[in-house]
């Protein structure tokens, strides 16, 4: 049906779907976990917060699932290089990442201020480190990780965990963090009522506002300190799966070189721009809709511009560029490509339908009396 | 070289994360059908009993099931984290069925799960039974698919060695679906899941009977699960995966292992009942024998050969010799001697190229491996005889105790004389760990069984971890034990203080700890249905 070349291309596009379908779901009830604690001021209205999320933070959560074991059937050396490269890192997110499942379902079934104030803790730690330490690992991913192959194709990382923690790095972390705690806002204002939807509405103002700041100050950074990479040989993107054959440099200033050339580009990261400033002008009106699709549309916008800047790469590497993971070298192949390609072609459509039908069917404003009426049905 | 302290660290941090997220998983795949078939009768019938059962069965359900969701990330994690080699050497393989799994399955239970615990008031009851059943189905399909990749890495089939790319690669997604070995296995562990569903709801059921207490909710559970679970226990026996152990070499290690077979009798061959497996003398000490049984079970037939392990062991030695020519041949590919004639003769040798692998446990210089070296190796090349001969007896062990509990809970029920059969209800209260002492001892067999492998015959598990400092992979284990010991007790303490609450937790009004309080304020309590 398709060529090596196209199928590698559409799975650089399948995995940037993947990850804003996380971004925007999943995200979501981070940027909700995130917020629990300064939107909501008794227990009602925590659980007022939750429930807007209770029905569908497990299926979102498929989303961050299914993204990760994509990497592993598309790009599985991006996936064991990332994993391991990122291993304490990527060990805190999963521990932190335990304490949701956990908070959702335990938190109310236990009447004690104790019991449910210590789980709104961790609903907390399990909502915004996650995202924290993704962006901090893009941020890292925008400058290069240490690693190279053997000639086996076993990989060596090298990178220490402290050197996570770069000015660039944690700003990307700022990056993430307040896109997901507008997102959460947005969504809040949406399908809350009252002192809740009034902070939350002013919670997607506030870090709209953020992410308009630290994104602009990322862009500055990538044109003027981050250095980006470049493939100098010839590449042939038909080619088996070989990411150490190739010459690649460090130019300063590269990871802007696709959107000169293409500059209709540009209308990526000016998206996230205006989709966020739309968010926050809009966050406070009735009914919130319009906010947080524009809250959605500027993740999308965010997420891509980066996926653009560093295209064809994924991984590069710091210490060994030449063994630079991209989309044309890293990937499975032509085979598992086309078969995948397939799964998702019928069963993604299917997926969205089905988790429309269920917020359709969930879909009401969350108020004080509906959870003081039901205080043993509902999370 | 290898770093041996790493890989046994990798092994035993792998081994404690998938045992133990393995103890809620089969529990989450069991009850979705118990659920489904309560729910479907109130439906039916529109006897709110039923749907008491339901929500309440569900509550102690979603315990489980969120417990069971948290660790299971820890395994799409860990693959990437600690397993980087295996990652590259076969993602292009199993990493599929683990994305189908997500897209297919794992979206599908865990939207509709959602919908199965607070879509009640939202959905009419015919919209929410399918919620149910949706939820179910996706639980089950996760556990095909999860078990479509494991199959594969006991018989691998449907892939092919690319030396240019250094790792397998797909070649048949029809062979890997349809791989017999996945097959049986997806058989037998969803069936046990069925068992332990079906022994979690008849053995809290029976403390209900014993204390006498909501008696018409218990016993109307205990007869959904007991008929459930004598269906499945029977499933579990008759189909256990011993029948796979036919197709693909590692598989007829394992058996080898199981019975304990150092040396290959004619057919059809004893089976060792009991016995001490003495892997020095290669004898089994004290062997109490079934004459012909095992080669009944085994291959089906009364002709059919049990291979014998030292006769394993003379086969493999072919093999690492082979697995030598064939590492030599590699290294020539992809040192850029790209011939036709290299092309060929590694072509004819690669199917022995995981074997000389082997030897990358003694010396990086694979083709010159001393003899000594190769023995080493071929000793490798059998998993540990008697843990494996042991945990197959307890898993079986078990399995029998438990038919033997279904039979006789069937039975009595049948004959509405369950409630007087004390004994009975006593005994299959204790029995309730039995599922999981099964489920976890096959894990052991199926996994320890499949060593020295990761993926048989193709990558050993010494090569497939990550480059780790052994010191970090220490502190990963511990942490991850220190906060699997927290939430299992946070989890326990849940169920149990549920489980004794009863249907009473629902807050109806209608069961037994609260029906002082209903005759106080009836109208406060009155059910809206």
């Amino acid at each position: 049906m398709f060529d090596y070349e196209s199928l590698k291309l559409i799975w650089w596009l399948i995995i940037g779907i993947l990850l804003i379908g996380f971004a925007v779901t999943d995200g979501m009830d981070m940027g909700v976990g995130s917020l629990l604690p300064f939107v909501a001021k008794d227990d009602t209205e925590r659980r007022v917060v939750i429930n807007t999320i209770a029905a569908h933070w497990d299926g979102n959560q498929v989303w961050l699932i299914t993204a990760g074991a994509s990497l592993f059937a598309a790009w599985p050396m991006v996936y064991g290089t990332a994993f391991s490269g990122f291993y304490f890192a990527m060990m805190l997110t999963l521990f932190c990442l335990f304490l949701r499942p956990l908070g959702f379902d335990y938190r109310s079934k236990i009447d004690s201020p104790k019991w449910r104030y210590n789980w709104d803790k961790a609903l907390f730690v399990g909502s915004i480190v996650p995202p924290l330490v993704f962006g901090i690992a893009f941020g890292n991913l925008l400058q290069g990780i240490p690693f190279n192959f053997d000639e086996l194709m076993r990989v060596y990382t090298t990178g220490s965990f402290f050197a996570l923690f770069n000015p660039f790095a944690l700003l990307s972390g700022v990056v993430s963090v307040s896109m997901i705690l507008m997102h959460g806002g947005t969504w809040l204002s949406m399908r809350t009522d009252e002192h809740v939807a009034a902070r939350s509405a002013k919670a997607a103002q506030v870090f709209a506002a953020v992410l308009v700041v630290s994104f602009a100050l990322a862009g500055v950074m990538i044109a003027t300190t981050i250095d980006g990479y470049v493939i100098q040989s010839a590449i042939d993107t038909q080619a088996y799966a070989q990411p150490t054959n190739k010459v690649v440099t460090i130019v300063s200033g590269a990871w802007l070189n696709n959107f000169n050339s293409m500059p209709i580009l540009w209308l990526l990261p000016i998206t996230g721009f205006v989709m966020a400033i739309v968010a926050g002008l809009l966050a406070r009106f009735k009914p919130g809709g319009l906010a947080f699709t524009a809250s959605a549309l500027s993740i999308a916008g965010v997420i891509l511009t980066m996926g653009v800047s560093m295209f064809p790469f994924i991984m590069p590497s710091s210490s060994t560029p030449n063994h630079s993971l991209t989309i044309w070298d890293a990937v499975s192949s032509e085979g598992t490509l086309n078969l995948m390609l397939i799964v998702v072609a019928i069963f993604l459509p299917l997926i969205l339908c089905y988790t429309i039908w269920c917020y359709s069917k969930m879909w009401r404003t969350v108020t004080r009396s509906e959870i003081e009426e039901n205080t043993h049905s509902s999370y | 070289m290898i770093n041996e302290t790493l890989v046994e660290l990798s092994r035993w941090q792998f081994a404690i994360t998938a045992l133990f997220h393995f103890l809620f998983v089969p529990l989450t795949i069991g009850m979705t059908w118990i659920l489904f078939i309560m729910e479907a009768v109130y439906v039916m019938t529109g006897r709110v009993i039923y749907r008491d059962m339901t929500k309440f069965w569900g509550k102690l359900f979603a315990i489980n099931f969120a417990i069971g969701v948290a660790t299971g990330l820890t395994m799409e994690f860990e693959f990437g984290t600690n397993w980087s080699y295996y990652s590259h050497y076969v993602g292009d393989v199993f990493g599929a069925p683990l994305a189908i799994e997500g897209l297919m399955a794992f979206f599908l239970e865990s939207t509709f799960v959602g919908m199965f615990l607070l879509g009640w008031d939202r959905l009419s009851k015919r919209q929410h039974l399918a919620a149910t059943f949706l939820m179910a189905l996706g639980t089950n399909l996760s556990a095909m698919w999860i078990l479509v990749a494991n199959g594969w890495m006991q018989n691998p089939i449907g892939s092919e060695f690319n030396y240019a790319t250094m790792r397998m690669e797909m070649v048949s997604f029809s062979e890997l679906v349809f791989n017999p070995v996945a097959q049986v296995k997806f058989i037998h562990t969803v069936a046990a899941g069925y068992v332990a569903g079906a022994m979690f709801v008849m053995s809290i059921s029976s403390y209900y009977l014993l204390k006498g207490r909501d008696v018409a909710f218990a016993k109307r559970s205990f007869s959904v699960a007991s008929g459930f679970g004598l269906a499945a226990i029977f499933c579990v026996l008759l189909l256990g995966d011993e029948s796979g152990y036919e197709v693909g070499e590692v598989q007829r290690v394992k058996l080898a292992a199981i019975e304990a077979e150092f040396h290959t009798e004619p057919a059809p061959a004893a089976f060792t009942l009991v016995g001490l497996p003495n892997e020095e003398t290669m004898e089994t000490d004290y062997a109490v024998k079934i004459p012909y049984a095992l080669g009944l079970i085994a291959t089906r037939s009364l002709d059919g050969q049990v291979t014998g392990i030292s006769d394993l062991k003379k086969e493999h030695e072919v093999r690492i010799r082979g697995g030598m020519i064939a590492y030599d041949y590699l290294q020539k590919l992809r040192g850029g001697e790209e011939t036709p004639e290299n092309i060929a003769s590694f072509n004819e040798v690669k199917d022995d190229l995981g074997y000389g692998l082997l030897l990358k446990r003694y010396t990086n210089d694979v083709i010159n491996a001393t003899e000594e070296q190769i023995q080493m190796a071929v000793e490798d090349s059998i998993p540990p005889v008697a843990p494996i001969f042991w945990a197959f007896r307890i898993m079986v062990g078990s399995g029998i105790v438990m038919l033997g509990l279904f039979i006789l809970a069937f039975y009595f029920n049948a004959r509405r004389q369950i409630q007087d059969k004390r004994w009975l209800l006593k005994a299959i209260l204790f029995a309730l760990p039995l599922p999981w002492i099964a489920i976890e001892t096959g894990w052991f067999v199926a996994e320890v069984g499949r060593q020295p492998w990761a993926i048989s015959e193709i990558l050993p598990t010494f090569m497939a971890t990550s480059n780790h400092e052994a010191s970090s992979v220490a502190m990963t284990m511990i942490a991850f034990i220190l906060v699997y010991i927290v939430m299992f007790i946070l989890e326990m303490w849940l169920m149990v203080k549920f489980a004794k609450q009863g249907p009473s937790s629902l807050h109806t009004g209608r069961y037994h700890f609260e029906q002082e309080e209903q005759e106080a304020s009836p109208q406060l309590r009155q059910d809206k249905y």
